[in-house]
């Protein structure tokens, strides 16, 4: 009786089978479990630190605009309006406040409750509309660093004073302008207006926003349509069993392996140095950029191209379809869903890689918004780096809100990569 | 078809089969039977592969894929509105000659053709000829439906487009209709025709590309095993369909189906090992072939 004989054979090992099996699954469970718990932690703490970041503390202040402290004799002269000295308005609406400060320290910290950011406010408003002189106007100004950090319950008062950055008679004028209504936090837009600032109530991101747009912008122009035409020529015109073909499809490969460190150093050399292209601009980023996704793209392109079903081509070709053709109204449409998956991904690589830039003086400070591909400018993750490195805590918190802001963008791109691959979509 | 070639003069390409026992040379004019196939070679073309009124013609065909000959020195005709089948055991090279009657091996880069092949007396490998005319004079249905996914609308005009062969939309409207309604698909599908042609059954979607390839209305018409996916009633449909075409149209249909051939064609071509053995009327090779060999095919003792 083998057959029975098997058969207790069987189903003697089949207990231990299956708890191999359940012992498996339990492995994948608790290894999807940790990945997820890494994932929900990294969330939670750059959401919890670069929440406050949007919003911003502001203060009331009431402006007496007078004409003889401001110096200005005539309103229509414009020169004068933009060069007076507005810093001394608010100073005066402090001072009338808070009357009897001594001392330079005291006097200076007085100045502080609000950005200096405020005279250019009044200086703007003024310019628009001369009649203000000589009228008394209540603006709402940003508040220094310091006390946006304070409303925001992030300085602890009863630290002795000698250990915090606000000393006890801050405090006081503090009471006094939150007892007068005078202190409100509000949605920060200056965080979405603003370049780069050395005050950190100042600092946003519009620079970093826009220069990364730029940059995308180049790196997109570039790479798809060289990327899409090389990746076509090899899977559809190259000869095969070539070498030249081999040598070029290798180093494509190892192309995308290269840190991407070394594409920053060939870019310094090739482009800046050799070519003359402008450091720090969203054209030389774009063009270092590009060097790198092209390999993702192309490869990913191929693989799309290769997997458009060879019986598709040649119902094109038979019906007296050009090669061409061939491509351009089937193959390539076909191909689409990968080519733009693996674009975004390519992307998506771009937006956030920091370390080729730095090589090509993207680094550098640039408080002005830039309007073109040719502005000095800095792209989001080097934005990060550099607030990340700045003590101040407006700044910890503009961080996390810039990596937020940074997420937000690789999650739209992502979406955007499954609505274009569902749209192109179809079944063959 | 008075002006029958029996056998091919000045070819004494014989190639045996096989080649680690050379046999001596088989007489293929007397048909002297053998029985068995390893005794047999191939000595040139039994039957008549040639025709007087032959719309397409090739000569001293050899086709290469890389170092490996599929073909050997295929000569043979297609007659002017005859239906001619290509029966032979499966790798026996019917594809590959088919393909070569519409340069459709041009796109395998490493498949070499040689030999002379014309289409009404021209040379259809000539320098002067384009493959992509060509192409449209010379169809082809391929063995799996392989409708493009499109609406069905789209499909059947795609050839018509490309090549520019309606000049308004009512035009190509007409057109479409018109080769849907020869392909016999147009009732079932007159209120879907903008549905995806993928969305058809196998057989609609044979006959989808039947439509798409007549519609632009070629001269030869290449089928490779159209109804080799198809169920015995869509591949009723299809060959009556074919019977129809041919007051218009030259075809040339491989098939596996012996019975099919018979139905539907006129002459039979027999390749066995890249070599075209026999070539007759469709009733004679069914009934009486000459080669050894085609008996052994047709009466199911190999293939
Ligand atoms: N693309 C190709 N590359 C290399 N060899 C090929 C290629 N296509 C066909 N061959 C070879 O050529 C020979 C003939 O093939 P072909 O496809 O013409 O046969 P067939 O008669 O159509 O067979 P079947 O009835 O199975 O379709 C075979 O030996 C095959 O291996
Ligand atoms: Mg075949």
């Amino acid at each position: 009786m083998s057959n029975s004989n098997s058969t207790e054979i069987i189903r003697a090992g089949l207990k231990k089978r299956y708890a191999r099996e359940k012992r498996f699954r339990l492995f994948g469970i608790a290894s999807l479990m940790i990945s997820f718990a890494f994932l929900l932690v990294l969330l939670f703490t750059i959401v919890s630190k670069g929440w406050p970041a949007f919003q911003q503390t502001y203060v009331k202040l009431d402006i007496v605009l007078d004409e003889t402290v401001l110096k200005v004799n005539n309103k229509s002269d414009e020169d004068a309006l933009f060069s007076a000295n507005y810093q001394k308005v608010v100073r005066e609406s402090l001072n009338k406040m808070f009357p009897g400060v001594k001392g330079r320290k005291q006097k200076r910290d007085l100045k502080n409750i609000v950005s200096n950011s405020a005279a250019y406010t009044i200086r703007d408003d003024v310019l628009e509309n001369p009649d203000l002189l000589g009228t008394k106007q209540t603006y709402w100004f940003l508040a220094k660093d310091d006390i946006d950090v304070f409303m925001k319950g992030k300085i602890d008062r009863d630290l002795p004073e000698d250990e915090r950055r606000l000393k006890d008679y801050q405090f006081e004028w503090i009471d006094k302008l939150i007892e007068e209504d005078r202190l409100e936090k509000r949605f920060n837009t200056v965080l979405f207006t603003n370049g780069d600032s050395r005050e950190p109530e100042q600092a946003g991101m519009k620079g970093a926003i826009m220069g990364s747009l730029f940059t995308m912008l180049v790196t997109l122009m570039l790479s798809f349509p060289i990327a899409v035409a090389a990746a076509a020529y090899l899977e559809e015109f190259a000869p095969q069993n070539n070498k030249w073909v081999d040598i070029i499809e290798i180093n494509i490969n190892n192309l995308a392996a290269v840190p991407s460190i070394v594409f920053g150093l060939l870019g310094l050399a090739v482009y800046i140095n050799y070519f003359g292209v402008p450091r720090s601009t969203p054209l030389i980023g774009g063009l270092v950029l590009t060097l790198m996704t092209l390999p993702t793209i192309i490869i990913a392109s191929r693989a799309a191209i290769k997997s458009v079903p060879p019986s598709i081509k040649e119902a094109a070709i038979g019906l007296g379809a050009s090669r061409i053709q061939t491509l351009f109204q089937h193959t390539l449409p076909l191909a689409m869903p990968g080519i733009l998956t693996g674009t975004i991904i390519g992307m998506a690589q771009a937006l956030g890689e920091t370390a080729p830039l730095l090589m090509i003086g993207m680094i550098a400070f640039v408080a002005e918004v830039p309007t073109g591909v040719l502005d000095p400018s800095t792209v989001m993750p080097v934005q990060i780096y550099l607030w990340s490195d700045s003590p101040e805590r407006a700044f910890t918190e503009r961080t996390s809100a810039a990596i937020m802001v940074l997420l937000g963008f690789l999650v739209a791109m992502n979406l955007i990569a499954i609505m274009l691959r569902k749209k192109f979509e179809r079944r063959w | 078809m008075t002006d029958v070639i029996n056998t091919m003069p000045g070819m004494p390409r014989a190639v045996p089969l096989e080649s680690e026992t050379p046999k001596p040379a088989v007489d293929a004019i007397t048909g002297e039977k053998h029985r068995s196939e390893f005794d047999v070679e191939i000595n040139g073309t039994v039957g008549k592969p040639l025709v007087d009124n032959a719309k397409m013609s090739s000569r001293n065909c050899d086709v290469f894929y890389g170092d490996k000959q599929a073909i050997f020195g295929v000569d043979l005709d297609i007659g002017n509105n005859e239906i001619i089948a290509m029966i032979g055991p499966s790798g026996c090279g019917k594809s590959t000659f088919l393909r070569v009657l519409n340069r459709m091996n041009d796109t395998i880069s490493i498949c070499r053709v040689t030999g002379e092949h014309t289409l009404d007396g021209e040379d259809i490998y000539g320098k002067k000829t384009d493959p992509v005319l060509l192409r449209a004079r010379v169809g082809m249905v391929f063995q799996k439906p392989n409708p493009f996914p499109k609406s069905i609308y789209d499909n059947v005009a795609y050839g018509a487009r490309l090549h520019g062969l309606a000049s308004n939309r009512s035009e190509l409207d007409d057109l479409v209709e018109a080769s849907l309604i020869k392909a016999g698909l147009f009732k079932e599908v007159k209120d879907d025709l903008q549905k995806p042609g993928t969305g058809l059954s196998g057989g609609q979607q044979q006959r989808l590309c039947i439509a798409r390839a007549i519609a632009v209305d070629p001269e030869v018409i290449l089928m490779d095993e159209p109804t080799s996916a198809l169920d015995p009633i869509a591949t009723a449909t299809i060959e009556e369909l074919m019977d129809e075409l041919r007051s218009n149209y030259t075809i040339a249909i491989v098939t596996h189906s012996m019975q099919q051939a018979a139905r539907v064609s006129q002459r039979t071509a027999y390749f066995h090992m890249g070599k075209l053995v026999e070539v007759n009327d469709t009733d004679k090779v069914f009934t009486n072939p000459e080669h050894q060999l085609t008996e052994n095919y047709i009466t199911g003792r190999f293939g």
